[in-house]
């Protein structure tokens, strides 16, 4: 029961003659823009729903156009797959020396290298192949297990201590874990072991401790071998860290860092350009 | 006015000499005694209550909201436990600024507003009351469960079925006393703001009560009814009519309320609020499924959600144009009342964040725009600057009325806030749209050899300094609140602030 009905100065609209706790409402026709762009949207979704998937009655339709996102993403794999095939499989059966010699394959390699380690490696290398604590840098000369291009493909085809049956794998004991030395012993040995990369070896009881638990695996010199993966203690690289109390932990419990294998998860030409991406980097022998 | 009566539960009465909450007008002549104490005046003390509630979940949220930025930009914030990792402050702030914040301010003015509109006492008696309480019981419960890892893992719906029931119940009430209230009215028509209001506490209920169908298997512990598609689909539907019903129908019922009132003009135009209205709820309820552009969802429901996103546009619009023209006529206010500013900014971001949902709904803009930061600018640019800002120009309009002083303590600080607030709010919004659309086109990206251009981790890194400029703009916001929360005090105190007015020579 709109019972005053005014007019609105400003405006010269009418009200609608309602009023609630002093609002009233103008009766101003809506816009006719509104209007149109309103109708041009229904418009719009009128034709969307005949030329893409939609539902009418009678249930779901396809569309005209044919359009489907299963069909988009299934044309675009084949064609990216396609597009590579030429060169996956001129990699995956070249000699693995031969990539390298062939300007066409090696970029192709180090391209999709590149992209293969900063989604599958990066994660513990660093996306720099940087590095981190228990997880080897990959741009220095210091290699555990080998650095030469066939050594980083057998590395990552197969992992390290991995359930792999070609899986490379070693382990260093845990002397002071399994009470091979005392706190003493290792005290000692872990002095010695420092001493390696300075200038001058200290002698004292450490050179005894080293000789008679070390050598087998690290050398006579500290030089490592990369046959059983240990690492050199010449040089001033140090996947746990090389200050006093780390390497004491590391004498006293052992370590043993494993990498996965990559074989049946990426394929033969992705782990043959990862392998040459990785040499590449600048330690590669 | 002594400041006495901060709030509390005198239930029955407002003050005789409240002239702001009396009535006596309108009460009908000759009523008999009963129901001249059913209208002898609102009942005001239950909103006090709720609007200090929305300060204070307001400012808890915007906090809450600025850890979890820091942490994205600085992550070892998350101090390595496992309360206040990511995963678990994430719902927190989301559920404390949306429902804890945005619901106690929906309660508090649609229990003014609805009143006043109807020129009657809130239906009920005390029911308002175990509303409000229910309702903060509510918000602890789930914030609770959240930091103590206990969650049904459903966005926007994490509570586990114990919280859910007991909402339920509060709930129900709430429509209850809604519903009397405006069986009651003294007033021929139901107004604009009140349809609204309902359309937002009914949808709600069924949302809420049909996304947690749950079957509970020990006290902390449910599983959903729905399974597969089925979920995603149901979760997409009440997460998006979240956005449509509480944090857009709701808060267009306070803009259609506190905007005529603060400009004290009227109402721009009735029909285009009919349409609108109709048009508005009949579309926002189909939209869901653009959450699920791409996925396992099958195509022709996908194609439902972006063609009723499309045609959302204008019903959308038509809550910005009635807002904005109805301020035709007092346009100078805008240089002079810094609540109307807030009210007004918050309409432009409304009407900015609803062309931009319906863009980003179209299949091809969503292939790019999906699970990026722009999604999340998307977010803030409805929920920082519509919803927060409307609800700041409602706080401010209240309470001053509330506790029946002259004016806030200091209408400067409004301005001080709305500054700061929306700095924020654009630094905020533009570093998710820069980092979203970068972050999408990162990923798409491939090189001549049909390699990806970029690894996901490159894709974090380049994202960095704009997760510390959000964080920096989310700062200015939180700053917003407490200089809001600030003169919200000391209004309530009674305290005047002498100062010029704005816009004086």
């Amino acid at each position: 029961m709109p019972t005053k009905i005014e007019k609105d100065i400003v405006s010269g609209q009418d009200t609608t003659g309602h009023e609630w706790d002093g609002i009233k409402e103008l009766d101003t026709p809506i816009p006719r823009w509104w209007w149109y762009t309103l109708w041009a949207t229904v418009v719009f979704a009128a034709v969307y729903v005949v030329l893409y998937p939609a539902i009418l009655p009678g249930g779901p339709t396809k569309g005209l156009l044919g359009w489907s996102q299963y069909k988009v993403l299934a044309d675009d794999q084949a064609a990216a797959t396609a597009a590579q095939k030429g060169m996956r499989d001129k990699i995956t059966s070249a000699e693995l020396g031969a990539i390298s010699e062939d300007a066409d394959m090696l970029n192709f390699a180090m391209a999709g290298g590149r992209a293969a380690f900063g989604d599958n490696c990066a994660p513990c290398h660093g996306s720099g192949a940087q590095g981190f604590v228990g997880y080897p840098n990959l741009n220095d000369d210091e290699w555990l297990w080998g650095g030469k291009l066939e050594d980083i493909t057998t590395t990552i085809r197969y992992g390290i201590r991995t359930t792999h049956e070609d899986s490379r794998s070693s382990e260093m004991p845990a002397f002071g874990v399994d009470e091979m030395l005392d706190a003493k012993q290792i005290d000692a040995v872990a002095d010695y072991a420092l001493s390696l990369s300075s200038s001058s070896p200290a002698v004292g009881p450490g050179a005894a401790i080293y000789e008679e638990n070390c050598v087998a695996c690290h050398g006579d010199t500290g030089q490592g071998d990369k046959e059983q993966g240990a690492p050199s203690l010449k040089d001033k690289v140090w996947l746990y860290g090389g200050d006093k109390a780390t390497v004491v932990q590391t004498i006293n419990g052992s370590r043993k860092g494993v990498m996965p294998a990559w074989a049946g998860r990426l394929d033969e030409a992705t782990i043959r350009s990862l392998a040459v991406y990785v040499h590449s980097l600048g330690g590669g022998k | 006015m002594p400041t006495d009566i901060i709030f509390g539960p005198e239930m029955v009465d407002i003050r005789k000499d409240d002239s702001v909450s009396s009535i006596a007008d309108a009460a009908p002549s000759g009523a008999s005694g009963a129901a001249v104490s059913d209208y002898a005046g609102y009942q005001d003390s239950v909103i006090r209550f709720l609007t200090v509630a929305s300060v204070f979940w307001g400012v808890v949220g915007f906090l809450v909201g600025l850890v979890i930025a820091s942490q994205l930009a600085w992550p070892s914030l998350n101090l390595a436990l496992e309360w206040t990792s990511f995963g678990r402050l994430r719902p927190l702030h989301t559920s404390a600024v949306i429902f804890a914040f945005g619901g106690n301010v929906l309660l508090a003015s649609s229990y003014y507003c609805v009143q006043r509109t109807c020129q009657a006492r809130l239906w009920g008696g005390n029911l308002g009351w175990f509303v409000a309480i229910g309702y903060q019981i509510f918000i602890v419960m789930a914030a609770l469960s959240y930091v103590l890892g206990i969650t049904q893992g459903k966005e926007y719906a994490e509570p586990e079925w114990f919280v859910d029931l007991f909402l339920t119940v509060v709930w129900v009430g709430y429509f209850l006393v809604f519903v009397g209230t405006l069986a009651k009215r003294k007033e021929p028509h139901i107004y604009v703001a009140n349809w609204f209001f309902l359309a937002f506490i009914a949808t709600v209920a069924v949302l809420h009560i049909v996304n947690n169908l749950a079957i509970p298997v020990s006290w902390t512990k449910s599983y959903v009814v729905w399974a597969g598609v089925q979920d995603a689909l149901t979760q997409w539907w009440y997460g998006h009519n979240a956005v449509g019903f509480f944090l857009t129908a709701g808060f267009l019922g306070i803009m259609y309320y506190f905007i005529p009132k603060q400009a004290q003009r009227p109402v721009y135009s009735y029909r285009l609020s009919v349409v609108h209205f109709w048009s508005l709820v009949f579309m926002y309820i189909w939209a869901g499924p653009h959450h699920l552009h791409y996925t396992a969802l099958p195509e022709w429901a996908q194609t439902v959600g972006m063609v009723f996103s499309v045609m959302l546009w204008m019903p959308s619009w038509g809550g910005m144009i009635n807002g904005m023209m109805t301020l035709s006529g007092a346009w100078d206010k805008l240089r002079t009342d810094p609540i109307l500013r807030l009210m007004i900014t918050s309409i432009a971001f409304y009407g900015m964040s609803t062309f931009e949902g319906p863009m980003m709904s179209i299949k091809s803009v969503n292939a790019l725009s999906h699970y990026t930061d722009w999604t999340i600018g998307h977010v803030h640019s409805g929920a920082l600057g519509w919803v927060g800002f409307v609800s700041f120009g409602a706080i401010y309009y209240l309470v001053p009325k509330l506790w029946n002083r002259e004016r806030l303590y200091s209408v400067r600080l409004v301005n001080t806030h709305f500054w700061v607030a929306t700095i924020g709010i654009v630094l905020y919004i533009t570093a998710m749209w820069v980092s979203g659309i970068m972050q999408g086109l990162m990923w798409r990206a491939y090189d001549s050899l049909g390699f990806l251009q970029y690894s996901f981790v490159e894709t974090v890194q380049a994202m960095e300094p704009f997760y510390i400029i959000r964080a920096a703009g989310g700062g200015l916001f939180v700053i917003g609140g407490f200089i809001m929360a600030y003169n919200v005090w000391r209004t309530i105190r009674g305290d005047l602030k002498d100062e010029a007015p704005i816009g004086a020579a």
